[in-house]
């Protein structure tokens, strides 16, 4: 049970990691981002490509840091990854929403979101291959911690744990101390408003885009580090995203962090009740429930 | 010879059986403006509940009622419209994704629990044991297929007409006034969420219908059925054909079909042997890419919706048509 809750936690993490941008986004631009998911899909194959020539170009960054099986290499690879997936969120954004926002309705988004997902997915698993890959062969043993009751945890979960938490911390330093994080509520609340009073709101929803881009891919790393590299990781994450998001109500980064932990204990204890192969739609099941309790979610307003 | 003409019919009928699906996606997307993105869920419980409904008793499985077929389809399709009946009362209230969400979620989760719940559906191997009508007093399997094809072709034209009847009238005119502006419709004392609701139920019901039929027609159904792929498809169909428009929903839904086998045909004759595994794949990416270039380039369809502005004038209302 409690290792349940151990497991659900750090699922956790990976879900608000991903629902952070998804939530920004969705309260930003006003549509359900389909494709966001997907680019934990990309965060992941990008890790994989940059820890590869990471390993290839600097031999010494092959050693594992302490007793991970994460190399240095990966951990440079996990950053660039971030980087990168940030970026090719704007360059989605250019490409197709951008040019829908600016002549058909919110609905046309989430539509057009949905063809991205299938291109990106496919065109991982053409170029990637369908099989699932590892960052590492190396196998990494658990350390109980406890054994009454029995609990087990690797390493790596430890290092993700962390690193999503600190993620988020940064981020909730950036949003409430930085003249950005203002003037990205300040678009959120009254994007009129907020042009008035001199925000750009093209760099306002520019770089949200990278911080959520950034942020799905470390949360792609951190999922495939703990299981594998897979196509198919947008397409299991895109419903426990959008339920992190709507249980802490739309917009709200912090709704959809606690959204997020709250998804994955939910997910963790699940698999005690029920058989493993219903846990797909476990998030369904949430936003069911939250839409006919509470429709606006934890920390959303009223519609 | 008679191997074209059987395939033909084949292929007629998939693709009516399809065509009837976009139909129902029209009622919704481009009649009530709703995103329904779970096709797959209302199209797998009418195929699913037709079978459970009208199949032979199957040991160690429930279900095989043996029901008459007509009374095994019409449950098929009630049962789609309660699904839809559940998903429409949590979200239809809320913002528009809501719904979006929602019907993704139910799709993903009847997948999970198709595959899953074998008392129920056979888990991952399907549901068979069901005895298509009039199929053993006919005899010729392609005089069958002949038959079950001018059947389907009836569904087809009633749905057609049906729809076409519903949307001129009075109330077609409310759903496209909600779609278009649901404050200006409420002050006129309209219920949206009620008609949006009626609506969803109303489109998912013939999804039902379809998912019916196509199980019949394969007398079998597996989660391989009801893979997310359909609702893109079905929405491919409706996009390249023109949302809003019934005609481009046929339309759409023949050109897709065909594209659709075409490229699955040329790619498995073209493709080198290592890159077979991958046609599908391939394919998805076509899929994807017409509705991502449909809606940059053509938003409208190949047969854009014809808009009509009703004027109360003198006394009978005239009509004039505007091309978008």
């Amino acid at each position: 049970m409690i290792q349940a809750l151990l497991d659900g936690i750090l699922v956790g993490s990976v879900v608000a990691l991903g629902a952070i941008g998804l939530t920004m986004i969705m309260h930003l631009l006003r549509f359900a981002n389909f494709s966001h998911a997907e680019l934990l899909s990309i965060g992941a194959y990008a890790a994989l490509v940059f820890d590869g020539i990471f390993a290839a170009v600097l031999p010494a960054s092959k050693a594992a840091v302490g007793s991970l099986s994460l190399t240095w290499a990966l951990f440079l690879a996990i950053i660039a990854a971030m980087v990168l997936t940030g970026l090719s969120a704007i360059v989605i954004d250019r490409l197709v929403f951008k040019r829908i926002r600016e002549t058909a309705g919110p609905l046309s988004m989430v539509f057009a979101s949905f063809g991205v997902a299938l291109i990106i997915r496919s065109g991982l698993s053409l170029v990637f291959g369908l099989k699932t890959r590892l960052y590492s062969d190396d196998i990494v043993f658990a350390v109980t911690i406890s054994t009454n009751p029995q609990l087990l945890i690797k390493p790596d979960q430890v290092f993700v744990f962390c690193a999503a938490v600190l993620i988020m911390l940064v981020l909730h330093l950036v949003l409430s101390r930085t003249t950005f994080g203002w003037a990205l509520r300040a678009v959120a609340e009254n994007p009129a408003l907020a042009q008035v009073a001199g925000v750009r709101l093209s760099t306002v929803v520019s770089v949200t885009w990278v911080v959520g881009g950034a942020l799905a891919g470390a949360a792609g790393v951190f999922h495939a580090l703990d299981n594998q590299v897979s196509p198919m990781i947008g397409h299991n994450f895109v419903l426990a995203v959008f339920a992190a998001t709507i249980v802490g109500g739309i917009g709200s980064v912090y709704g959809a962090v606690i959204g997020g932990f709250l998804v994955g204990i939910a997910f963790g204890l699940a698999l005690v009740i029920m058989p493993p192969g219903y846990s797909p739609a476990m998030p369904f099941l949430i936003i069911l429930a939250v839409l006919f309790i509470r429709p606006q979610g934890i920390f959303g307003e009223q519609r | 010879m008679t191997g074209v003409v059987s395939y033909l019919v084949f292929f007629l009928t998939i693709a009516s059986i399809l065509a009837i699906a976009v139909l129902g996606l029209n009622l919704h997307w481009g009649n009530t403006g709703l995103f329904n993105g779970g096709i797959a869920a209302f199209f797998g419980m009418g195929a699913y509940m037709t079978i459970i409904l009208g199949g032979t008793p199957q040991t160690g499985q429930f279900g095989g009622f043996g029901l008459v077929y007509p009374m095994a389809l019409v449950g098929g399709i009630c049962a789609s419209g309660l699904l839809a009946w559940i998903v429409g009362v949590a979200t239809l209230k809320l913002r528009h994704d809501y719904l979006a969400i929602a019907t993704f979620g139910v799709a993903v989760a009847f997948e999970s629990f198709v595959r899953n719940t074998e008392w129920l559906t056979g888990g991952a191997k399907g549901l068979r044991g069901f005895e298509r009508p009039l199929e053993a007093m006919i005899g010729d399997p392609f005089v069958f297929n002949l038959c079950f094809f001018v059947f389907v072709l009836a569904v087809l034209v009633v749905v057609y007409f049906g729809l076409g009847r519903l949307i001129r009238s009075p109330y077609g005119r409310l759903l496209r006034a909600i779609r278009e502006d649901e404050d200006a419709a409420q002050s006129l004392g309209k219920n949206p969420a009620k008609v949006r609701l009626a609506s969803f139920i109303t489109g998912s019901m013939i999804l039902g219908a379809s998912g019916g039929l196509y199980a019949t027609f394969y007398a079998f159904v597996s989660p391989d059925d009801v893979l997310p792929i359909l609702t893109f498809q079905i929405w491919a169909m409706l996009i390249v054909g023109g949302a809003g428009n019934n005609k481009g929903a046929l339309l759409g839904a023949f050109v897709i079909w065909a594209a659709w086998t075409a490229s699955g045909w040329v790619l498995a004759r073209v493709a080198p042997v290592e890159m077979q595994l991958y046609t599908g794949t391939m394919q998805y990416i076509l899929i994807g890419l017409v509705i991502v270039g449909m809606l940059l380039l053509r938003p409208q369809g190949l047969l854009p919706e014809r808009l009509v502005i009703s004027q109360s004038g003198s006394g009978t209302a005239r009509r004039s048509v505007q091309s978008t």
